[in-house]
């Protein structure tokens, strides 16, 4: 392995989120040294779908965060190496006239922020997805929604102008007397520099107290089944218009309805259980069934279609279910981007880009006070 | 399907012997026998061709694990070539 | 109904542990894939079960035949192991027990040549499994090459199903330390004898040091095999070369072990990756044990003399001490046997930069050496980013050889990691969703 230089910035974690901070903190002119104690993506990055969603947000900070990310991800896709950039669409379809009504005035309120949605008739649906279960009661296009490729895509951000090392695990701080950042001490040997970006994923809050802050991010477990490779059967993101629900929903229990799409590979992907249940690493059956059933009711043909694996992710999740971006003014020279639960791919690039402005001494384009990480101390004391 | 230009094997009538469909040829079975080793008695080694490179496939493994034989029986697709006994009047068809 | 025990795999170590402990009074289920009992060894045609003892004591057990286990969950008070009946038509199974052995058996190892993905070429335990299970010799004329003694009874199958075998090709060269490990198994040693003079009278050369290193074939398959010597690393030597035509090639490099119903359950493995187990065949979970190759490949003697041994302890019954001794003598000459034929890291310079590792994914060589380089420095980075082993197999063909091409670029041992398969074979949805609340 290369030797550990100073660096004007220190990322911790190779994920996405990570990956984002230190690309466009190198963009901006910094010297930037990512580590993980894992490999690239290796984390909730690579457990993930690669979604990149408007359609599930309501009008407020992340929506923007949202917008914002998914300009930067067609930017990326443009310029940089191929990462699976598809521009999708998504189809949020309800069962009932009440789902439609809630659908639709959700819909209402996105279109002023600068979201495309399209109100589909019953009678059209089957023009959008030729293979939908019959007797739905309508649904909302949102073209804006797209993916990528997770792991490929964390792996294009860290592609170029960054000093990468992975294994290598983060193990405390070198503080000043005045409390600022000074340096990081490793397995690996110290590094110095005067910022440190926490994007560790699920264990930002144990990174967090290595510099004596306290941070509530937590895991919140999500399975993905993985079907075997068919011609394309499904075109865009289909979802149900209960599954908005869920995401942002504070049940312990099981949350879920299948979130189904199809990936450039000729697989399908079928999400998104929501559990809190710390890091348990078990794949319980009926979470798996009850998966598989609501695609079936979504996609009557997939009872015939094998599922060839399932994976786990653990999605970090914050009190109010927003992500943690910004300094800590606790820890000078500490920045947070982190807590972005299942939509941490979809914000990585407006994260990098909020996180690479602040270190550089530029306003934010928007207010990301909803993000900052002081939150929940001031909630608290 | 490709195959060698092999002749058919026949074999005696009997209650242990039948005939399946591989693509509308006849191909014999002895009761018992995989489709899959039906497919190869007569001389048919692929009935696969990959997704990206469209390359043939047939038997590999054998024994279910590397999943290469799979083909559609009676319209099921997907189903191990390998592991699938034969029944008479099955139809097979290959890709 | 739970049953007192459930078995996963009807071969030689499953059946044996079965019957054994369906003699002491438990009610035993026993799944397995295959249509018959008898597992890999002693695998045959449909009416015609051979001469082993279980299989003539199969009624004293529930065997469910074409029974594929996808999951194994532990429950209260046991284990729940979830199925599916029939290759093509059946449905959705769960069966409970108090306790689980585990008798998954192995499968044989490749390791990736040009040409390897042509139809014709064949696993060797798969030549093997079309003769005894079918009846069908696989082709006219066969090549036998790769590593391990396993390759003298798939020669020996090929010529007396009628197909013309030029050569077995033995990649190692095992012969000087053979006669050492005799006093532990008299029995292999003579069975290694018939097998030798087995193939001498069929005149089929065993040659060793040798390897098929390339494989090339038209649209319809295998027409000939690339032979080379090797060195002692098993690169090939330069200007031994030659092509010997063959419709036919049988190939294995010994044998890798099916775990994934093991890692679901988490239960502790060795270094070596196999399923840990103590003189009993305990794992280190309650209620789970595990016997056969799983344990560690060990052929059909120690399996069955392991499957005796769970069966004893998990009737809590102790074992006659015989059993014990003939375990331990056995276990000795395997580990000898295994070092005689161990797979050497020369092979990966047979492939070139268009050889296809993962076959179901179709990913070659050159895309794996392009991730690594990109900071994937490890296999399941690796599969992230070429998709190695995401296919239909998940993995069993290629993880080993993607670890193998890794090692290769970064220049530094890669192990291919304990498989986690929570899927363990593929499920329809609508058999998976069944039951679903």
């Amino acid at each position: 392995m290369s030797e550990l230089r100073p660096s004007d910035v220190v990322v911790i974690g190779a994920g996405v989120v990570g990956a984002a901070c230190a690309h466009y903190a190198a963009r901006a002119g910094l010297s930037v040294t990512v580590l993980d104690r894992g490999p690239v993506a290796g984390g909730t990055t690579g457990a993930g779908e690669g979604n990149l969603l408007v359609s599930d947000k309501e009008p407020g900070p992340e929506l923007a965060l949202a917008l914002l990310s998914l300009r930067l991800w067609a930017e990326l896709a443009e310029d940089g190496p191929d990462f699976e950039y598809q521009r999708k669409g998504g189809l949020i379809v309800a069962r009932t006239g009440a789902e439609a009504g809630a659908m639709a005035a959700t819909a209402a309120t996105q279109r002023p922020c600068g979201v495309t949605a399209h109100a589909v008739d019953a009678a059209d649906l089957a023009s959008y997805e030729p293979h939908l279960a019959p007797g739905l009661a309508g649904g909302t296009h949102y073209p804006q929604d797209a993916q990528v490729q997770p792991a490929l895509a964390a792996a294009a951000l860290l592609s170029s102008g960054v000093r990468l090392h992975t294994g290598v695990s983060v193990t405390g701080f070198r503080l000043g007397r005045d409390g600022r950042v000074l340096g990081v001490r490793t397995s690996h040997g110290e590094l110095a520099t005067g910022a440190v970006v926490n994007a560790a994923g699920t264990w930002s809050g144990a990174v967090a107290a290595l510099a004596g802050a306290s941070l509530p991010i937590l895991p919140r477990r999500g399975f993905v089944l993985v079907t075997e490779p068919l011609p394309a059967m499904v075109r865009h993101k289909v979802y149900a218009a209960s599954y908005a629900g869920d995401v942002a929903g504070d049940d312990a229990d099981l949350a879920s309805s299948a979130v189904v799409e199809g990936t450039p590979s000729g697989t399908i992907l079928i999400g998104a259980s929501r559990e809190r249940v710390g890091f348990d690493r078990s794949f319980p059956v009926p979470v798996l069934r009850r998966l598989a059933a609501q695609a079936i009711e979504l996609f009557p043909f997939l009872a015939g279609v094998s599922v060839l694996r399932a994976y786990r992710g653990f999605r970090p999740y914050s009190p109010d279910h927003l992500p943690v971006i910004g300094p800590d003014p606790r820890v000078p020279g500490l920045w947070h981007a982190c807590g972005h639960e299942g939509a941490g791919v979809g914000l990585a690039p407006a994260t990098g880009h909020l996180v690479a402005r602040g270190l550089t001494g530029k306003d934010p384009e928007f207010d990301s006070t909803p993000f900052a990480p002081t939150r929940f101390a001031e909630v608290s004391s | 399907m490709t195959g060698a230009s092999e002749p058919t094997p026949v074999h005696p009538p009997g209650a242990d012997h039948f005939r399946i469909g591989v693509d509308g040829r006849p191909v014999p079975v002895e009761a018992g026998q995989t489709v899959g080793a039906a497919m190869l008695a007569a001389g048919i080694r692929s009935w696969r061709t990959t997704r990206f490179a469209g390359k043939p496939r047939g038997l590999f493994c054998g024994i279910g694990v590397c999943f290469d034989c799979l083909v559609t029986v009676n319209g099921t697709p997907s189903l191990r070539a390998c592991l699938v006994t034969a029944r008479p009047d099955d139809e097979v068809s290959t890709t | 109904m739970t049953h007192d025990l459930v078995v996963v795999g009807a071969g030689p170590a499953g059946l044996t542990a079965a019957v054994t402990a369906a003699r002491f009074g438990l009610r035993v289920a026993v799944l397995d894939a295959g249509s018959r009992a008898g597992g890999q060894y002693h695998r045959h045609r449909a009416g015609r079960p051979p001469a082993w003892p279980p299989l003539a004591r199969l009624h004293t057990v529930e065997h469910l035949a074409e029974h594929r286990v996808w999951a194994v969950e532990r429950t209260a008070d046991g284990f729940a192991v979830h199925a599916v009946a029939g290759e093509r038509d059946g449905g959705p199974v769960t069966v409970t027990g108090r306790n689980l052995l585990l008798a998954t058996g192995a499968y044989d190892r490749q390791l990736p040549f040009p040409g390897w993905d042509l139809p014709g070429v064949l696993t060797a335990g798969g030549a093997q499994a079309l003769i005894k299970g079918n009846g069908v010799a696989p082709g006219r004329r066969a090549v036998v090459a790769g590593t391990g003694p396993f390759l003298l009874p798939v020669a020996v199958a090929l010529a007396d199903a009628g197909v013309k075998v030029s050569a077995v090709l033995e990649a190692s060269r095992p012969t000087p330390r053979a006669a050492a490990l005799a006093p532990h198994s008299p029995a292999r040693v003579v069975e290694a004898g018939r097998y030798a003079l087995a193939l001498a009278r069929r005149r089929i050369p065993y040659r060793t040091g040798r390897a098929v290193i390339a494989a090339h074939g038209d649209d319809t398959g295998l027409t000939s095999v690339t032979v080379a010597r090797l060195d002692a690393d098993w690169r090939p030597r330069p200007g031994t070369s030659t092509e010997v035509a063959c419709d036919t090639l049988a190939v294995g490099f010994g044998f890798t072990p099916q775990l994934e119903l093991a890692g679901q359950l988490g239960c502790a493995t060795t270094p070596d990756g196999f399923v840990a187990v103590d003189a009993r065949q305990a794992t280190d979970l309650p209620g789970l044990s595990a016997a056969g190759e799983s344990t560690g490949i060990g052929g059909v003697h120690l399996a069955e003399v392991e499957g005796e041994l769970a069966g004893y302890a998990i009737a809590g019954r102790t074992p006659p001490r015989a059993l014990l001794r003939r375990r331990a003598a056995l276990t000795r000459f395997a580990a000898g046997l295994r070092a005689l034929y161990p797979v050497r890291p020369g092979w990966s310079s047979w492939s070139h930069a268009d050889t296809l590792i993962c076959r179901c994914e179709e990913v070659p060589r050159d895309r794996i050496e392009e991730a690594a380089r990109l900071g994937a420095d490890d296999v399941r980075s690796i599969k992230l980013l070429t998709r190695a082993g995401m296919g239909w197999c998940q993995g069993r063909m290629c993880a080993e050889a993607t670890a193998c091409v890794l090692s290769d670029v970064l220049d530094r041992p890669i192990a291919a990691p304990a498989p986690t398969r929570p899927i363990g074979v593929p499920i329809r949805l609508g058999d998976l969703a069944q039951g679903a609340s």
